[in-house]
């Protein structure tokens, strides 16, 4: 049983360490140890599961090992699946906070970062394109959007009351569609 | 008090950071940066870059910065700014545990409910907008500078990489790099 949870902390530690790119660069990696070699779980549970963790809010790569640890384990399955998620990056960018503050101030390195600073923001930018396509973006909705980003960026409103009024929204409308759906149906049987 | 506010803050960012990393990213700006100035907005740049070249989710990458920084800024020392990490990075995850438990049986089943595929029709479409906001906020002096030349050169740098992720899908890591390399020779 330790063995158990000694094993998958250790799998998802290496996993943390070599994944560069966030949650979703984890996906293959994690099917391929856990579904293919060690077949700790099926392949139609592990879909579910990712379906579940792209559906509930949090971190992508946490939420996923904590589904897979709960289904395996329980709780102290998704704690250690999840701490061995965490621990690299924590420990990386602790180290990197502890010393590069002390390096952010060096002339060379400010050049460098002057460099690289629109370029995140670009890289920042570009994906909104293409997640407005897989959100399925229309002439009927973009205005969702639009209007959300101008509140954000000109009178600094919380992007969190974005997520809470636009979750709302979406559900009062859908209700509104299926009641004024079912009264069409009721009118033309009458 | 900072202790309270780091742990609410990065509780809240868990709990409603739907729509991955980049959408959270604006969530954390919104607080961290907007709200209690814990962080300028170039160091926030930069924390994203250094998330983008090592390994692990961003949420936890910059929970893990901010709660450091946070407190070492307030005038805290080393150990306590290692605490406020810890706190940071326990404080966003702790929703999933929490979440996980109360409803993933339910989850599964509701899942696919006229409500909640609702709930997502109007997530989605807003989450665009938080991605949008995420750039258009960072579009500022601290990143672009405020002299002709920096902002000439900056926005050169910010057209090439959009155009090089998006249209051509070139490595991250290599795109910050050049830009870096750029940057030291240019400057």
């Amino acid at each position: 049983m330790t063995n158990f949870y000694l094993k998958s902390f250790l799998i998802f530690f290496r996993i943390g360490v070599f994944t560069i790119g966030g949650g979703y660069a984890m996906v293959p990696i994690i099917e391929a140890e856990l579904v293919d070699k060690r077949k700790w779980i099926s392949k139609e549970d592990f879909l579910d599961l990712l379906a579940l963790a792209q559906t509930v809010p949090g971190i992508f790569a946490v939420n996923i090992s904590i589904f897979i640890g709960y289904k395996l384990r329980k709780f102290w399955g998704a704690f250690w699946m999840a701490l061995g998620t965490i621990l690299p990056s924590f420990l990386i960018i602790l180290a990197i906070a502890l010393f590069f503050r002390q390096f952010q101030h060096y002339e060379p390195v400010e050049r460098v970062f002057k460099g690289i600073r629109p370029a995140v923001v670009a890289l920042i930018a570009a994906p909104t394109f293409k997640m407005a396509k897989s959100a399925q973006i229309s002439r009927y909705n973009i205005w969702i959007p639009v209007v959300s980003a101008l509140l954000i960026w000109l009178i600094g409103f919380s992007p969190i009351y974005v997520i809470i009024l636009s979750g709302v929204g979406g559900y009062f409308y859908g209700r509104y569609k299926s009641k004024k759906l079912s009264k069409d149906k009721g009118g033309n049987n009458a | 008090m900072i202790f309270l506010q780091l742990f609410y803050t990065f509780f809240k960012i868990g709990l409603f950071g739907f729509g991955g990393g980049y959408a959270m990213l604006s969530m954390i700006q919104g607080e961290v940066v907007t709200r209690y100035e814990w962080l300028s907005s170039s160091e926030f740049t930069d924390i994203i870059a250094i998330s983008q070249m090592t390994p692990g989710p961003i949420g936890i990458n910059s929970a893990t910065y901010v709660g450091y920084t946070a407190l070492v800024n307030a005038g805290y020392s080393h150990a306590i700014g290692i605490l406020g990490s810890a706190l940071a990075t326990f404080s966003v995850v702790l929703p999933s545990f929490i979440l996980m438990i109360a409803i993933s049986k339910f989850f599964l089943k509701y899942q696919k409910h006229p409500a909640v595929a609702a709930v997502f029709s109007g997530l989605r479409p807003g989450v665009v907008g938080l991605l949008a906001a995420a750039a258009l906020v960072l579009m500022n002096g601290e990143n672009f500078g405020t002299d002709t030349y920096q902002i000439v050169v900056s926005i050169l740098l910010f057209a090439a990489t959009f155009v090089a992720s998006h249209r051509f899908k070139v490595n991250p890591i290599l795109l910050i790099v050049l830009c870096g390399v750029a940057g030291f020779f240019l400057y």
